[in-house]
């Protein structure tokens, strides 16, 4: 028999202890990404240039530099400051877990800025018109036409960004936590099975994907309805 | 420059740079194999061309590449005596690492490519089967040179994802950028620094590259109008 699969069976709740690490790891970072995505985004929209050009900035430099890269400057990179070891954020920053939730969350507001961004630039001109129209300070028509109707067509392109960063958070592996491909990589040390390893944490992966792929559909029904073809 | 350590970040910078430009070659191979199949009439072929691109886009490149670099080897190790080999195989980082990045931007770029060809005209290639060519004819005649043209914001976007995916070759060992900065921050206990400097090197790459797809992106368009908005 060349695959040996009794001891992944045995493994399996190391797996879905990492399971719960990576949908943890994921709602945290995706939650603080979409806070700060919101108002870079808004940023990322404004006529004053230097508001725009430095939401532009972070965006263009967070979206050219690799995930690890980033991952390792947090994690590795902050300890060499002497200032940032005495500080009070240490504690903090000396943990695998928040560095890798920072450093995805990072990450993610960037490309979720631009996500909004972009949505927010193909407002039809008449929605904008009327509300001006109808007397709306700008506050008040960002809150009642813009975002409602921006973030509902950026739904598509966000299930894109979640599955993405779903993917992004197998990096935390790497920095020692035991999350899906974490555990996986246990088990290899334990008891050198590489393929059968791989493979179940891959399994584990393609579940959670279709999962979110399903959940942003019925989302989509949900929100964007009014835009979907009709059917007779 | 970086405490002697500038030189040998930059030799790691050009394995970078092979091993992207390497893997993005395999990657349209593989990329333009894998929407033949899944445009092709024949049923199963379709269906083979669907689960590679779905299997592939759902796994995240890090466990591809745990899997195929030391999964791989396990199993040519295992599979090997059987037909037999003795000898231990052991697989060289860069070619494994072409191999595992080409094998798995293939996937996506099949997808740009399926985009691209859909929102090409059916009469085109109706056209050229009209004039008597052979389905791979019409295929390489007619629709992969209007293809590229609608490919390319697609193509740059998987070329910027392949480009800051080479970053996670280093590790399974391969001496890349990434590598080298890692060493040598272990070295010297300066990790901001070298990772710093890495991700400006980076920044320079997709910098330039987005620059260069733009101007190809121009000259491919000429004689098309844009929609004047």
């Amino acid at each position: 028999m060349i695959f040996d699969y009794n001891v992944i069976w045995e493994a399996l709740p190391l797996y879905f202890g990492g399971l719960v690490t990576t949908l943890k790891l994921l709602a945290l970072s995706l939650f603080f990404g979409l806070l700060c995505a919101l108002p870079l985004g808004l940023m990322r929209v404004s006529k004053n240039a230097v508001v725009n050009m430095t939401a532009w900035l972070y965006t263009y430099v967070i979206r050219g530099t690799p995930m690890l890269v980033q991952l390792f400057l947090i994690y590795y990179g902050l300890a060499q400051f002497e200032a940032v070891r005495e500080s009070f954020l240490w504690p903090w920053l000396s943990s695998a877990t928040f560095c890798a939730c920072l450093a995805f969350a990072i990450n993610t507001s960037a490309y979720t800025a631009e996500i909004i961004a972009g949505s927010l630039r193909a407002t039809p001109n008449g929605e904008i018109e009327a509300a001006k129209a109808m007397g709306m300070s700008r506050f008040k028509m960002y809150k009642r036409i813009l975002l409602p109707s921006a973030l509902r067509r950026a739904l598509p392109q966000y299930s894109n960004e979640v599955i993405m960063m779903l993917q992004t958070t197998s990096l935390a592996s790497i920095v020692t936590l035991i999350d899906i491909t974490g555990a996986a990589r246990t088990v290899n040390a334990q008891f050198y099975l590489p393929f059968e390893a791989y493979i179940t944490a891959g399994v584990f992966y393609l579940c959670l994907t279709f999962i979110l792929v399903k959940l942003f559909k019925l989302a989509e029904r949900r929100w964007l309805g009014y835009l979907a073809p009709r059917k007779h | 420059m970086l405490k002697g350590y500038g030189a040998v970040i930059l030799d790691g910078a050009w394995l970078t740079l092979q091993l992207a430009l390497s893997s993005m070659a395999l990657a349209i191979v593989l990329g333009l194999i894998g929407v033949a199949l899944r445009l092709s009439p024949v049923r199963w072929l379709a269906w083979l061309g669907d689960l590679y691109s779905t299997v592939i886009r759902g796994i995240p490149d890090l466990v591809l590449i745990l899997l195929i670099f030391y999964g791989g080897q396990d199993l040519l190790n295992r599979v090997a005596p059987l037909l037999g080999f003795d000898e231990y195989i052991d697989l060289n980082p860069l070619v494994a690492g072409i191999g595992t990045l080409g094998f798995i931007f293939g996937a996506y770029l099949s997808e740009t490519f399926r985009g691209a060809f859909m929102a090409i005209p059916k009469g085109q290639a109706e056209a050229g089967m009209a004039y008597g060519m052979s389905s791979f004819q019409v295929f390489f005649r007619v629709l992969v040179p209007q293809m590229i043209r609608l490919a390319i914001p697609g193509f740059t976007n998987n070329w910027l994802v392949l480009t800051k995916a080479t970053a996670l070759i280093s590790v399974v060992g391969l001496q890349d950028m990434m590598f080298k900065a890692k060493q040598a921050a272990d070295a010297t206990r300066e990790p901001f620094t070298f990772f710093l400097a890495v991700a400006a090197m980076y920044l320079v790459i997709t910098s330039v590259s987005l620059l260069a797809l733009r101007h190809l992106e121009k000259r491919y368009s000429v004689g098309v109008r844009a929609a004047d908005l």
